[in-house]
């Protein structure tokens, strides 16, 4: 499993690992487990616009992920956040099921986009990977203070001028950009288990925040290189591996705390 | 007044352009420690979070003296016992939570973090989760995060609300203490006076979309009260305890919980 054509994967898993772990904290502090499944799931009919349009699969994530940042964030300011994501979501595949109809080049894809294919990632896309990787962490770390402020109270970031309506949407956006990066990888359907399990067993790590979200890390870098390891050996499927892996992490947080 | 920590002059508040409380106006000298005191709905969070510039003055002027700073405890926050925060580190993003970056330790910081934690007696659980603590610790590292920027008016939101009694007085006399002490101007939302009686030197009064204030003895008087509510109020004092007193109704005290309901039905039937 480390023979060369193997690197590639390899390298992929990393850079997922380390952006789902960090985006992952935050999603769990700031209890947006909705979006951060909504978002995935409602990128992946971007890849099926791109194959109709002829352009780069992950250029047709993208776009549907900057939309679905934008429609919630809107959506959201003037009512209840998780009837926006839904709402979101609903737009996103219904759009999907349209461009799905129109072509038929695409259902083979579409298995690999709902459940991963790490043995598969393309040299030439791990670039993109990790360039979009790169800039979720970023924006989170950038934001680490404003978002903790907010994520206690709404009203204390507001009054601090610490801008959380602003965070929101840079928060959202670093969601769409890690799934971006995951979903090629893990699969639309379960990169939320790589973005919630870790950083939930992360919390029983340590009461300091650093400390957790480095555990977080830790714990996705584990997680997806023992899925990558096992789907290897036994050729099941990547995803498989990565999403029960991500629920018994959750199962141990819990039971540790 | 050019030397107050906090002036109100001509003030109404409300939503969406139409008023829920007008014609506020009241001024608190630094280390002051006033009561915003009125039944629930009767504009008090709405007033607290203009003057924070949260929401839109409708009319009139709000004046910070000294260097501008407010500092503002939120009436809950939003954490639950698992969130690895702990009480200290919310008291630290009092002092740069708006800034970028992941903090880097520093001894000043952790010097002035200490001092704070010190001043309102959270050594005991400052390492602690913040989630995982009762309401009275909850709210002494709150205040203790507004706190450490010094600023010169400390408004809180309902900080009683879901306090038992010894946590009430508890934390009624740390705020009245740290007032003198820092010389900061606190204004403290409450639907009950008597848990403030003890420390409250001046008492900001709102119901019917209007307010008065001034001392405790000027305000909490029959005559007033009664042109305020517009209704026959008598105001009875019974072992040290204020009860606000509706004609023609049982009297409703301020001494038991829920008595904002009590408070809305002071009318004349």
């Amino acid at each position: 499993m480390f023979a060369a054509f193997m690197l590639d994967t390899w390298v992929a898993g990393l850079i997922v690992a380390i952006t789902a772990g960090v985006v992952g904290w935050f999603v769990v502090l700031r209890g947006a487990s909705f979006a951060a499944h909504a978002l995935p799931l409602g990128t992946f009919p971007g890849a099926a616009a791109a194959v109709l349009l002829g352009i780069a699969p992950s250029a047709g994530v993208a776009g549907f992920g900057l939309a679905g940042v934008v429609a919630i964030w809107v959506l959201g300011r003037r009512g209840r956040p998780e009837v926006a994501t839904a709402l979101t979501l609903v737009m996103l595949l219904a759009t999907g099921a349209l461009l799905l109809s129109w072509t038929d080049r695409y259902a083979a894809q579409v298995y690999a986009l709902l459940f991963g294919q790490v043995l598969g990632v393309s040299r030439a896309s791990l670039g993109g990977m990790a360039l979009a990787g790169a800039g979720a962490v970023a924006l989170v770390l950038a934001g680490f203070r404003p978002l903790l402020l907010g994520a206690i109270a709404p009203d204390l970031a507001a009054a601090r001028g610490a801008r959380p309506a602003a965070w929101e949407f840079g928060f959202l956006a670093a969601i769409a950009l890690a799934a971006a990066v995951a979903v090629p990888v893990v699969g639309a359907l379960l990169t939320f288990a790589l973005m919630v399990g870790p950083a939930s067993c992360g919390r029983a790590v340590s009461a300091r925040p650093e400390l957790a979200l480095a555990a977080s890390v830790a714990i996705a870098l584990a997680l997806m290189a023992g899925s990558i390891a096992l789907s290897y050996i036994t050729s099941w499927p990547v995803g498989c591996f990565a999403g029960l892996g991500g629920a018994g992490c959750y199962a141990l947080g819990r039971a540790l705390l | 007044m050019s030397d107050a920590a906090l002036a109100l002059e001509g003030v109404a508040v409300g939503h969406a352009g139409r008023a829920v409380l007008a014609e506020v106006g009241f001024s608190l000298a630094p280390g002051s420690f006033a009561g915003l005191i009125g039944p629930n709905g009767s504009g008090k969070t709405t007033l607290l979070r203009s003057i924070l510039g949260l929401v839109p003055l409708l009319a009139g002027r709000v004046a910070i003296g000294g260097r501008g700073q407010v500092g503002y405890v939120p009436q809950s926050i939003a954490l639950d016992r698992f969130m690895p925060i702990r009480a200290r580190d919310v008291i630290a993003l009092g002092l740069d939570g708006h800034r970028l970056g992941i903090p880097l330790p520093s001894r000043r910081r952790r010097a002035l973090v200490d001092e704070m934690i010190d001043a309102v007696g959270a050594a005991g659980f400052a390492d602690r989760r913040v989630g995982d603590l009762s309401g009275g610790q909850q709210q002494r590292v709150m205040i203790a995060h507004a706190l450490i920027r010094r600023p010169d008016v400390l408004l809180l939101d309902e900080p009683l609300a879901s306090l038992d009694l010894r946590s009430t007085a508890e934390v009624v006399s740390l705020l009245a203490g740290l007032a003198r002490e820092a010389k900061v101007a606190v204004l403290m939302s409450a639907h009950d006076m008597n848990p403030l009686l003890p420390a409250m030197d001046r008492i900001v009064y709102v119901a019917e979309g209007r307010a008065v204030a001034g001392t405790v003895a000027e305000v909490v008087r029959g005559a007033v009260l009664s042109a305020l509510y517009g209704a026959h109020i008598d105001v009875l004092r019974v072992h040290g305890r204020v009860l606000v007193v509706a004609a023609g109704g049982a009297p409703h005290g301020h001494a038991h919980d829920h008595d904002e309901d009590a408070m809305h039905v002071v009318r004349i039937p």
